[in-house]
């Protein structure tokens, strides 16, 4: 039931904002902020209650699924309206919710048409969180192609530049993307005995088991459409346009929520459901991660645009995910030790990458807000006016290369450590990573905030001569917790992974079954 | 977490100035007035915790990474850390006495002091660590916060981007660090700092032994980073253009020591695994001969000092390689002392004369005596002259190594003797009479405290010579037993260091020639460190992305609209032509039935006739 409130009370809301012509546009505005709060607060009492009882006499997700709720929706097919939290959601619904208020607070000042803008966000928010907490694939599917309709109408209607193209580039991709997962569901569903939809069914009992050829080509339509939407190498080029085009919020979502949808799509779906298929595939996932990671760190570094280049070092960090989730199925080349460690450091990279990387979006927003543009060539000298905003991009900055204190190092660290044992060389190419997203980041500090201050033309200065672009009270309130939060659990990991680490095991042991 | 009183010692001596230095980040100019004194008290209370903590040598553990044995932080003071915090935290205090009276009025003296005590906490929490994790935190921290001081004035061009190329240059070797915790965990099954050496502890699995290699390579690789060894020592001669004190800290006890620390923590991996003790030994030598050359022909008293740091740590590295831990230990202290003497003399100089060019120091020291004399105390222990300091650790090195390795660590050790008579030599030369900076400024009087504090430790170490000493060292540090050098040695090494160094002051144009030579562009180290193959490659990448993968993507929905044109000119062409043609034909045969309609009753029998006629043949015919 809770479960069912976190996930729908967005929806509800936004059915009224549309509904209610009458709402002021401020009024509007608030709701959001107020309803994204709510909803906050309802996914920590949800992580103070989480008692996911992992029972391993009877393995299946179901085995750390706490907060279940099932009704009756279309019984011909057994597909549910079944939804529950286990280790792996809680800590992204969690994630999610952060970053939606963040995004909400961010939107307080939005002009242009605000009702219709906070309506779409909070159905979003219900797409996300619903694909997160879903348990039937039929459910996880609907939520996931609602993400992309909104998401559609977010950089299309809010958008800059070539926004239509791109959005509906963004669109195209991605719903192709979904198609092939589509597909893969129905191979799911025929293939199993109980021909289900329902995830801890198909999770405890996998199908297509003794036909390694037919659960192959399942898991190949499945890993296409998560692929698309992760992205990974060559799938990602929908990103960086639909970043660029973007409204700062919504790119914030899309990189810090989205593009999980995509991971975690393989760590709920692929893994536990296919553990034959994935085993004998595992080292197209490892050389799928490693060739994003290495690739989306190379092409960020060239990008002459701050906001494609954060994009692009999306694709080097979901890259690090494939890695450790693809180590993790090599059960033949690694112990259950290595293993459960590459999945949690994928895990926790998912929720640090949204935190941080919706930092960084956020704050690129802040760029444009000030001078409509993202180009390196078009500022510099920041640090002088703008020392908040030098603060938080150096923090969120050095986050995202992976310095420990911060987030992603739990996260990184991990995945190198675990999958290290089976897969050597693509860890040590993985590894030399880290240091290109160092070398760029810092290459980014450097053109933004040092030498000469440098405005885009549109930038008066005031009166005693300053350049008044540093960041603002509900800019700060937006991004600073995000921080905060990146800190916390680069300080304190273990708040996290005492959530995630059973849940992870259970995904190691899951990928084991069958093999003696 | 243990309660006891030294545990909470050591979890103060790290979280102290952990906990001020982000303080006095975020409180930011406002406590700039406070920023100075803050940072004293803190880096007193240090030296007293670390003196404690090196007493009663605790331990204590946090809880961080949760399923992985040995994932916690855990720190515990040993002979080693105890040596090497007391020694850390001591320099520090001086370092942060000096830039108190060195940094400008106007300085952001908040930010500067914020990231140093984080850069001394990372440092301190680096010598104690116990764990892989813990280690690691600290090893990174330290170089970022390294990269914040070396840029932290930022507004002068080239003083961010030579922080840049210090953390990059480090962090590639760091990634040697993140592949030994992968190494380590996968051949010994924990993140655990010690117990590598025992012979069972790699037998986790099948490939244990293979493990060990990668691990000690990794180990090998973030050392030589961190100690700018070579091939990496470019970045410390870019890491001069940080302000003075960070100098006399990075480049003393800290940073480039942690190196030398970690090769000494971990000396048993690096003999178990063969090669690996053997590398480190001939790069030691190596970089102690070669920056040693690069030192002498430097006309930049920053950039001489920071060459001569590469070339002293290589004798620790050397005595890592070779066994001799006790040596190494002692030669890092000792050079800790020498080199922040040094560059707090150089330092205070460049802040009174506006120049750390030697040839604008001539005869400084005879004009600022108080500093002269400090300075010429340390100068003839970085050139290893009886009794001071570095002749004796540096004997204590040689002690362990035999054959070639010998032979390169007395030329390196003259080579030292070489750079440390040009210093000499320049800041004793009776100055140029109208060679007058029209007022220099006074040196402050805690300057020269400092470096006379520092000057008195690098003299007052030369006791490492007698031999109990020695000993009662090896015992403190307890890195194993190692061979010490007889009277016969001492006395080779310090007649070498004398009469290298007497030459050198008779003969200084012989040196000055080498100033033309490809080692004052420090012999194409800085170049090795060029981006441009990399920034070169992202740009390739970036334009296959755009024109390859994008295009290939794009012409999906460009092949399918043109498919969709030829599939609709089909449909118009082919067939919706061919209804038009049938229904056209089907109106020609309309027409064409209506004719015989004439109403002519007299046609109309004529058809029946013939119609009948047709049919009769037809039965005919078909019978």
């Amino acid at each position: 039931m809770l479960v069912s409130v976190v996930v729908l009370l967005p929806l509800a809301v936004a059915v009224l904002l549309v509904a209610v012509r009458t709402v002021p546009e401020r009024v509007a505005s608030w709701a959001w902020v107020v309803t994204s709060a709510v909803d906050l607060a309802l996914v920590g009492w949800m992580w103070w209650r989480f008692d996911p009882a992992v029972d391993a006499s009877a393995p299946g997700v179901a085995g750390g699924v706490d907060f279940d709720a099932k009704v009756r929706w279309i019984p011909s097919v057994d597909a549910s309206y079944h939804v529950g939290v286990d280790g792996i959601s809680l800590p992204l619904i969690a994630m999610s919710g952060v970053l939606f208020l963040a995004c909400a607070v961010w939107s307080l000042r939005e002009r242009h048409r605000p009702r219709t803008y906070a309506a779409l966000f909070l159905f979003l928010q219900t797409a996300c969180l619903g694909t997160f907490a879903a348990l039937d694939l039929i459910l996880f599917f609907v939520f996931f192609d609602l993400t992309i309709v909104a998401m559609y109408f977010v950089i299309a209607g809010w958008g800059h530049g070539d926004r239509r193209r791109s959005a509906l580039k963004f669109f195209l991709y991605t719903f192709v993307g979904s198609l092939a997962l589509l597909v893969g569901f129905i191979g799911l569903f025929l293939g199993s005995d109980e021909r289900t939809f329902d995830m801890v069914a198909l999770a405890s009992d996998p199908p297509l088991r003794d036909d390694p050829v037919a659960g192959g080509l399942v898991l190949l339509a499945v890993g296409i459409g998560l692929a698309v939407k992760t992205p990974l190498f060559p799938f990602h080029t929908w990103l960086p346009d639909a970043h660029t085009d973007a409204p700062a919020a919504g790119s914030a979502i899309l990189a810090g929520v989205l593009l999980k949808l995509g991971t975690y799509g393989f760590v709920r779906i692929a893994m536990p459901m296919l553990p034959g298929a994935w085993r004998d595939w595992a080292v197209v996932a490892v050389a799928a991660g490693v060739v994003s990671v290495v690739w989306g760190a190379l092409v960020a570094l060239a990008q002459q645009d701050f906001k494609r280049m954060v994009a692009y070092t999306s694709v080097n960090h979901m890259g690090y995910v494939l890695l450790g989730l693809g180590a993790a199925g090599l059960v033949g080349h690694a112990d259950d030790a290595a293993r459960t460690v590459a999945t949690v450091g994928a895990v926790v990279q998912m929720v640090s990458h949204g935190l941080l990387t919706g930092a960084l979006f956020l704050l690129a927003g802040v760029l444009w807000a000030r001078g409509g543009t993202h180009a390196f060539g078009r500022w510099g000298g920041l640090a002088r006016p703008a020392p908040l905003f030098a603060g938080c991009l150096a923090v969120a900055a050095f986050g995202s290369l992976g310095l420990p204190g911060l987030s992603a190092f739990i996260a990184e660290f991990q995945i190198f450590t675990g999958a290290l044992q089976a897969v050597p060389v693509p860890t040590v190419i993985a590894v030399t990573g880290i240091l290109l997203t160092a070398g760029l980041f810092l290459l980014a500090l450097q053109r933004l905030l040092t030498g000469d201050t440098a405005v885009p033309p549109g930038v008066q200065a005031d009166v005693r001569g300053d350049v008044p672009v540093d960041m603002r009270g509900r800019e700060l309130v937006a991004v600073v917790p995000l921080l905060v939060l990146s800190l916390v659990i680069g300080v304190l990991p273990w708040l996290l992974l005492d959530v995630v680490e059973p849940a992870a095991e259970l995904v190691a042991t899951l990928l084991a079954r069958g093999t003696g | 977490m243990t309660a006891d009183v030294p545990a909470v010692a050591l979890a103060c001596l790290v979280l102290l100035p952990a906990v001020a230095g982000p303080l006095l980040l975020i409180a930011g100019r406002r406590a700039d007035r406070a920023a100075g004194a803050m940072a004293t008290v803190v880096a007193a209370v240090s030296v007293a915790l670390a003196v404690a903590v090196a007493v009663s040598r605790p331990e204590v553990s946090a809880p961080f990474l949760g399923t992985v044995d040995g994932g916690a932080l855990a720190l515990a003071v040993d002979g080693l850390s105890a040596v090497l915090v007391v020694t850390v935290s001591v320099v520090s205090l001086a370092v942060v006495v000096f830039a108190v009276v060195d940094l400008p009025p106007d300085a952001a003296r908040a930010r500067f002091f914020g990231h140093l005590l984080l850069f001394v906490a990372a440092m301190l929490a680096t010598v104690t660590a116990t764990t892989l994790p813990a280690l690691l935190l600290a090893w990174e921290v330290m170089g970022a916060t390294s990269y914040a001081l070396i840029g932290y004035r930022w507004e002068v061009p080239g003083k961010l981007s030579a922080g840049t190329t210090a953390f990059v240059t480090t962090r590639a070797g760091d990634l040697g660090l993140y592949v030994a915790a992968g190494a380590v965990f996968a051949g010994t099954g924990t993140l655990e700092l010690s117990g590598w050496a025992a012979a069972g502890g790699w037998q986790h699995v099948a490939a244990g032994a293979g493990w060990q290699h990668v691990a000690a390579a990794g180990i090998l690789v973030a050392a030589l980073g961190k100690s700018a060894q070579l091939p990496f020592s470019g970045w410390l001669s870019a890491a001069m253009e940080g302000p003075s004190p960070v100098s006399a800290l990075l480049h003393s006890a800290t940073m480039v020591a942690a190196g030398g620390y970690l090769l000494l923590r971990t000396m048993p991996l690096l003999e178990a695994s063969g090669w690996a003790a053997t590398t480190a030994a001939w790069v030691g030598a190596a970089t102690a001969l070669v920056l040693g050359a690069v030192a002498c022909a430097q006309t930049d008293i920053k950039q001489l000092l920071a060459a001569s740091t590469s070339a002293q740590i290589g004798f620790v590295v050397l005595a890592a390689g070779v066994g001799a831990g006790t040596g190494g230990t002692g030669h890092l202290v000792a050079h800790a002392a020498v080199k922040a003497g040094l560059f707090v003399a150089a330092g205070a100089w460049l802040t009174s004369l506006g120049t750390q060019q030697l040839s604008g120091l001539r005869g400084v020291a005879r004009r600022h005596p108080g500093m002269g004399v400090p300075a010429a105390v340390a100068a003839l222990a970085l050139a290893g002259v009886p009794p001071l300091a570095l002749w004796a650790s540096k004997d204590e090195v040689l002690a362990g190594a035999g054959g070639g390795l010998r032979v390169a660590g007395l030329a390196a050790a003259a080579v030292s003797a070489v750079y440390a008579g040009r210093v000499l030599g320049v800041v004793f030369a009776r100055p140029a009479p109208d060679a007058g900076v029209a007022r220099p400024r006074r040196v402050p009087g805690p300057a020269v405290a400092v470096a006379g504090a520092l000057a008195a430790a690098a003299a007052g170490l030369g006791v490492l010579a007698v031999p109990g000493v020695a000993h009662a060292l090896e015992d403190v540090v307890s890195l194993g037993g190692q061979p010490s050098p007889g009277a016969a040695d001492l006395v080779l090494s310090g007649g070498l260091a004398v009469a290298v160094l007497a030459a050198t002051l008779a003969w200084p144009e012989a040196v000055a020639r080498s100033t033309r030579t490809v080692l004052a562009p420090w012999a194409g180290l800085r170049w090795l460190l060029s981006p441009r193959p990399v920034l070169a490659a992202a740009r390739v990448a970036a334009r296959i992305d755009d024109r390859v993968i994008d295009r290939a993507v794009l012409s999906v929905p460009a092949g399918l609209r043109r498919l969709a044109a030829g599939v609709a000119r089909a449909d118009d062409g082919g067939v919706d032509r061919a209804v038009r043609t049938a229904a056209a034909a089907i109106r020609r045969a309309g027409d064409a039935a209506r004719r015989p309609q004439t109403g002519l009753v007299h046609q109309y029998y004529a058809q029946a006739v013939v119609g009948l006629g047709v049919l009769l043949v037809l039965l005919l015919v078909v019978r």
